[in-house]
């Protein structure tokens, strides 16, 4: 999976309130999905699926082996968003870039008013 | 990268208390050709987009109150942005929005302050403004208005999603 599918995936698993709010409570600890089910109104089985997204988009991981099975936030995914901020940086550097070789052709009786 | 520059590479700032992005860029040209190369089209067209994606201006009336409206084409990609021209003040300030038609419902307000500095050089800081930091960082992940134009796709399946 590139970058950008990471990306959709990211941003449409937290696209949803229920899911950013899981997520939220995820930062503080790790949690079962009865634990994480137990604020809401809806069933465990609605919970499951949120986690199944979030899982799909790498935002948390579930241990296997262990009984309890909690949750756990994959903090590095959001370095990703730090990666975004960076390839922003870069493309503005590049898109700057060609504002400088525009710059170093305009003569310079075209600036401003006549004299 | 390998282009030769005399000047610090551009600075971002993306804040955590407001829905901004700000780009900090000095240039090798004073604030008079820094703002020409904004509002005249024909600069303009020469800079805005990566090589393989032909900027058309359709609609371009850069005086306070003005519009403008321009398409990027190219690759298999036909996108187009639109704004107003809040407010211009010759070779110091544009004060704009900036929409991709694609998301007619975001607008970012943007604040571009062009200082001239000794040696006839000039800072530029361009700062963007949305609504919510969910459209802020959809923003910056699409790249709009630096040329990831990819982004444009996948910003289409999240919202048609």
């Amino acid at each position: 999976m590139n970058v950008a599918d990471a990306l959709s995936r990211v941003f449409s698993a937290l696209a949803d309130p229920t899911r950013r709010d899981l997520v939220a409570r995820l930062s503080i600890a790790d949690a079962t999905v009865n634990e994480l089910a137990a604020p809401y109104e809806v069933s465990l089985q609605a919970v499951s699926k949120h986690l199944r997204v979030l899982e799909e988009a790498g935002l948390v991981t579930r241990t296997r082996d262990a009984q309890r099975r909690p949750v756990h936030l994959e903090a590095e995914v959001f370095d990703l968003m730090t990666k975004w901020i960076e390839r922003y940086r870069r493309q503005a550097e590049e898109r700057y870039r060609r504002l400088d070789d525009l710059l170093r052709t305009m003569p310079d009786d075209t600036e401003g008013e006549p004299e | 990268m390998s282009t030769m520059t005399t000047h610090p590479e551009a600075e971002i700032i993306v804040d955590k208390e407001v829905p901004l992005v700000r780009i900090i860029r000095e240039f090798d040209a004073p604030a008079a050709k820094v703002y020409q190369a904004h509002i005249d089209p024909e600069l303009f067209v020469k800079w805005n987009g990566p090589d393989y994606l032909t900027t058309t201006p359709v609609v371009w009336d850069a005086r306070t109150g003005g519009s403008y409206r321009y398409t990027m084409t190219g690759e298999g990609t036909d996108t187009a942005f639109n704004g107003v021209f809040h407010e211009l003040r010759e070779n110091e300030l544009i004060v704009q929005t900036f929409s991709w038609e694609g998301m007619p419902d975001g607008v970012a307000l943007e604040k571009l302050r062009i200082e001239d500095l000794p040696g006839g050089r000039s800072r530029l800081t361009s700062t963007s403004l949305v609504d919510s930091f969910e459209d802020r960082d959809a923003f910056v992940a699409s790249g709009m208005e630096v040329g990831i134009v990819e982004g444009y796709n996948k910003l289409d399946d999240l919202l048609a999603a």
